[in-house]
């Protein structure tokens, strides 16, 4: 932000909302590093740990809607101000929605755990969790730093997100051809690959708003796009 | 980028600003110096104000706005050691050239005032002063017709007709306020220079004055000081910004209020120290 306003509960205010996003963002930047590592580990005790605390992020955008709204109604923003309160009530939808991933995962994970791994899938997203998690990370150091360049370049790199999952796409149908009796497991990835190229969906989403919080615009270049999955057929009716 | 693009960008007007298109050029001022005395109160200020639109001016006090405004019907005559020097254009003729006579200007240009100034006379002879002394009316009725239709303009007609020889000192300081407007339409003008005309008065007398300026920007060209950023965020089009005597920024109202390009005017608009 530029200069401190006159009033200073304002200043003090807008950091405060700045604050809970950044707490937000980072508890599901967490929640999903941890989901990744339940899912691979196993760890059923860490899942259910995951579930439990997304309610947490739930309450924080909660918190984050009704102070928004008072800070509109009492401080009336206008210009950047207005931009940046108007970004982190839309900011904590998108980071709402990456919590309630990580939390699928999670779920999916306890009743995964039971079942025998399936070939590289399990890597292959662990490396897809793995350029997810890079991104949330530097969207929300975008956020905090106001670099509308850095959020950007992140939301540039959905592409390779894209990229994967429709790889991965096509490697679990594959299983699922061979054999019948992995459908059920597979179907299970599938979702949680489907969760982590939304999550990415998320991210570019937020890298848009911290674009228009800094320029006053969206970002105008058509966003580079990748997920060929939805053209995918695999088997005797491709 | 493609037009589906440009349409993200360009913003869905909101009900006040639908007739936002831009319109005829009424008044063209063009590198307007204004001195008083050795004092320079306004460095080159460049400013086109369209037909049927609300403008305003805004900036901190002492910045030059009630200067640039009362440039545009030669209020400044009347200040020994004022000078201006630039053109001021009103449908392309020079307002402050020989042709023009300044009390003929100032029927075409009105004015309203940040304090309610009614004459100590009856709300009928508030309204009629103007209109006989210019000439506008041939008889009683026709005088008669002047004053019903300013007041009903000015939104003032249900309430006062009942007691129109009553002294307009008498109403309440927005129904003096909204007399005063209904006086300055009496004659007929094309412009109506606004000096914080809600200043003195409570939030609804204010909504009601605002509601009366987007009714008038139909017929009227409007230029309006104001010290409430939101006020001019609600009645105008088009919005200027001054500082210390420049001109910093000018353009679509809703552009100074959500991004605003120079960085005085965002330290302004949104209560920063400028």
């Amino acid at each position: 932000m530029a200069a401190e306003h006159i009033v200073t509960g304002y200043d003090q205010d807008l950091r405060r909302l700045e604050n809970m996003i950044t707490e937000m963002g980072g508890l599901a930047e967490a929640q999903l590093a941890d989901a990744i590592n339940a899912l691979i580990k196993f760890d059923t005790e860490q899942a259910t740990a995951i579930v439990e605390n997304d309610k947490r992020i739930d309450a924080l955008e909660s918190e984050i809607d009704a102070f928004t709204i008072n800070l509109i109604a009492l401080r009336q923003p206008m210009a950047d101000d207005l931009r940046v309160v108007i970004t982190g009530l839309k900011i904590a939808t998108n980071i709402e929605r990456i919590g309630d991933y990580a939390k699928n995962i999670a779920k999916r994970t306890l009743t995964l755990a039971s079942t025998p791994t399936i070939g590289g899938s399990i890597n292959t997203i662990a490396r897809m969790a793995g350029m997810v998690q890079n991104m949330i990370k530097d969207v929300l150091d975008a956020y905090v730093a106001r670099d509308a360049d850095k959020a950007d370049a992140v939301r540039l790199r959905d592409l390779e997100v894209d990229q994967l999952y429709a790889s991965l796409f096509r490697e679990l149908l594959t299983y699922m051809m061979e054999d019948p009796r992995k459908i059920g497991r597979c179907t299970h990835l599938l979702f949680i690959a489907k969760n982590l190229e939304r999550t990415g969906d998320h991210i570019t989403s937020i890298a848009e708003r911290i674009h228009f919080m800094v320029h006053g615009t969206m970002p105008l270049d058509e966003r580079p796009k990748s997920d060929t999955s939805v053209y995918t057929m695999v088997g005797p009716e491709s | 980028m493609n037009d589906t693009s440009a349409a993200l960008v360009r913003p869905p007007k909101m009900e006040q600003a639908v007739n936002d298109e831009f319109s005829p050029i009424k008044i063209s001022a063009s590198n307007v110096d204004v001195f008083y005395g050795d004092k320079q109160a306004l460095n080159n200020i460049s400013l086109d104000i369209e037909k049927n639109r609300v403008t305003s001016l805004i900036g901190p006090s002492g910045c030059g706005k009630s200067t640039f405004l009362r440039c545009i019907n030669r209020m400044n005559d009347t200040i020994e050691t004022c000078r201006v020097e630039g053109s001021i254009l009103i449908d392309g003729t020079d307002l402050n050239g020989t042709e023009i006579d300044p009390v003929e200007l100032r029927a075409r240009v009105g004015m309203v005032f940040q304090k309610p100034n009614p004459f100590p006379k009856s709300i009928y002879d508030n309204i009629a002063y103007g209109p006989k002394i210019h000439g506008m009316a041939a008889d009683k009725d026709t005088l008669d017709q002047i004053v019903q239709y300013s007041l009903e303009r000015a939104g003032l007609w249900q309430e006062v007709k009942d007691r129109l020889n009553e002294p307009g000192t008498g109403l309440s300081g927005g129904q003096q306020q909204r007399l005063c407007i209904a006086r300055a339409i009496a004659v007929s003008p094309e412009v109506i220079l606004m000096d914080e005309p809600c200043s003195a008065l409570d939030p609804i007398a204010t909504a009601r004055v605002e509601e009366l300026i987007d009714e008038l920007k139909q017929n009227y060209t409007i230029v309006i000081v104001t010290h409430s950023m939101q006020q001019a965020a609600r009645v105008s089009q088009r919005t200027a910004f001054f500082l210390l005597g420049d001109l910093v920024e000018f353009g679509d109202t809703a552009d100074i209020f959500t991004k605003p390009q120079d960085e005085r005017t965002q330290s302004y608009i949104t209560g920063r120290i400028g």
